[in-house]
């Protein structure tokens, strides 16, 4: 799923300076389950901002909405009915909802409250790591189940690198070498064989280098 | 100030700090009535947004009392409320209130004079801190990331 942080208070405090009431938006999606911007961080938020701004005796009237995804525009029309005299949206989703909110909602500005961190996976309760960077061509199944992509921090094709130090990366002590994962897996499964195949040179177009990806399915439409 | 009632709301485990607050009664045991009790079957089912909400609602400190360490009703409640009152202490200060008004602490069924004491304490603590409401020297709380 899609993991986000939340931003600094004072970051948010800056952007809602001007506004004497707001929306505040969160989504029942990624950002739930993360603990980032689901119905629970909502209020928390909300309560935060409406302590601080009545600290400083200028109050901030706070409309608490949860929608059921942020990213699909049916949930986003159903936002129409609370936003009543607000003059901002602040939306708890990542960052796409905030994109969604900000093309649907003409008449008010949207603001982030989270940094949209990465698509990772849930190792232990408040403890996210990445796993997949979308790179739009899966090699899993040459690697044994692991990224390296996302999981080599040089996202090499043919590892290690020199900087892969008793199977762990020369980056940071508490990132496990991606390639040394790959090669253990590899022969725990007896597909040794697929590591002495060399890669070919990476085609990135089908990653972010191609600009802005796009998928178009007919049969849907 | 010297006429100022602070409000404490504390939540009370059920099992541990309830009880004591009960044999505290039983016991004659005088604690000041600033002390809003709300019983909570586990010191770990008190949310940060519950804590919030009572400063937000008037209170002027906040204290989660749960068991002994070791002794929870629910094996690890009263570890997980540790570790969640510490991080609401952080979210309160960047609400720009002085974390000094949010307390945790363990004690038992069996300790009625210990709760009456620490209830004194923390209510004379927030006494001397002074009302939430108008506390708007904030230059000991540092706000930001």
């Amino acid at each position: 799923m899609i993991m986000a942080e939340r931003k600094p208070m004072a970051e948010l405090e800056a952007m809602l300076e001007p506004f004497a009431k707001i929306a505040l938006v969160g989504c029942k999606g990624c950002v739930t389950v993360c603990n980032a911007g689901g119905e629970k961080e909502v209020g928390i938020l909300s309560s935060q901002l409406k302590l601080s701004r009545r600290q400083q005796e200028k109050p901030l009237e706070i409309v608490e909405v949860t929608l059921e995804r942020q990213c699909d525009p049916e949930f986003i029309e159903m936002l129409d009915v609370h936003l009543d005299g607000c003059q901002a949206v602040m939306s708890m989703a990542c960052g796409v909802g905030v994109q969604l909110c900000a093309e649907k909602l003409t008449a008010m500005p949207v603001f982030p409250s989270l940094n949209t961190t990465f698509m990772g996976l849930t190792e232990q309760p408040g403890e996210y790591a990445e796993r997949c960077q979308g790179c739009g061509a899966c090699k899993l199944h040459l690697t044994g189940g692991i990224c390296p992509v996302t999981r080599c921090s040089k996202s090499l094709m043919n590892g290690p690198c020199g900087g892969s130090m008793k199977g762990v990366c020369e980056v940071r002590p508490d990132i496990p070498c991606g390639w040394q994962v790959i090669i253990d897996r590899l022969e725990e499964l007896g597909q040794l064989d697929n590591y002495e195949k060399i890669m070919d040179v990476n085609n990135w177009s089908t990653s972010r280098d191609g600009g802005p990806r796009r998928i178009v399915r007919e049969d849907l439409k | 100030m010297a006429d100022f009632e602070p409000r404490i709301v504390a939540y009370c485990c059920n099992y541990c700090a309830f009880a004591a607050a009960d044999l505290a009664g039983s016991m004659r045991l005088q604690y000041p009535t600033n002390v809003r009790i709300i019983r909570i079957p586990c010191s770990g089912r008190a949310e940060i947004k519950e804590i919030l909400e009572a400063f937000w609602n008037g209170a002027d400190g906040v204290l989660v009392v749960g068991c002994m360490e070791g002794d929870c009703h629910f094996i690890e409640g009263n570890f997980k409320a540790k570790r969640r009152v510490a991080r609401a202490r952080e979210l309160v200060k960047e609400a720009r209130i002085d974390p000094e008004r949010l307390e945790f602490h363990n004690n038992a069924a069996s300790m009625g004079p210990q709760l009456a004491q620490l209830f004194t304490e923390f209510t004379e603590k927030i006494r001397a801190i002074g009302p939430l409401n108008g506390d708007t020297n904030l230059e000991h709380v540092e706000v930001g990331a």
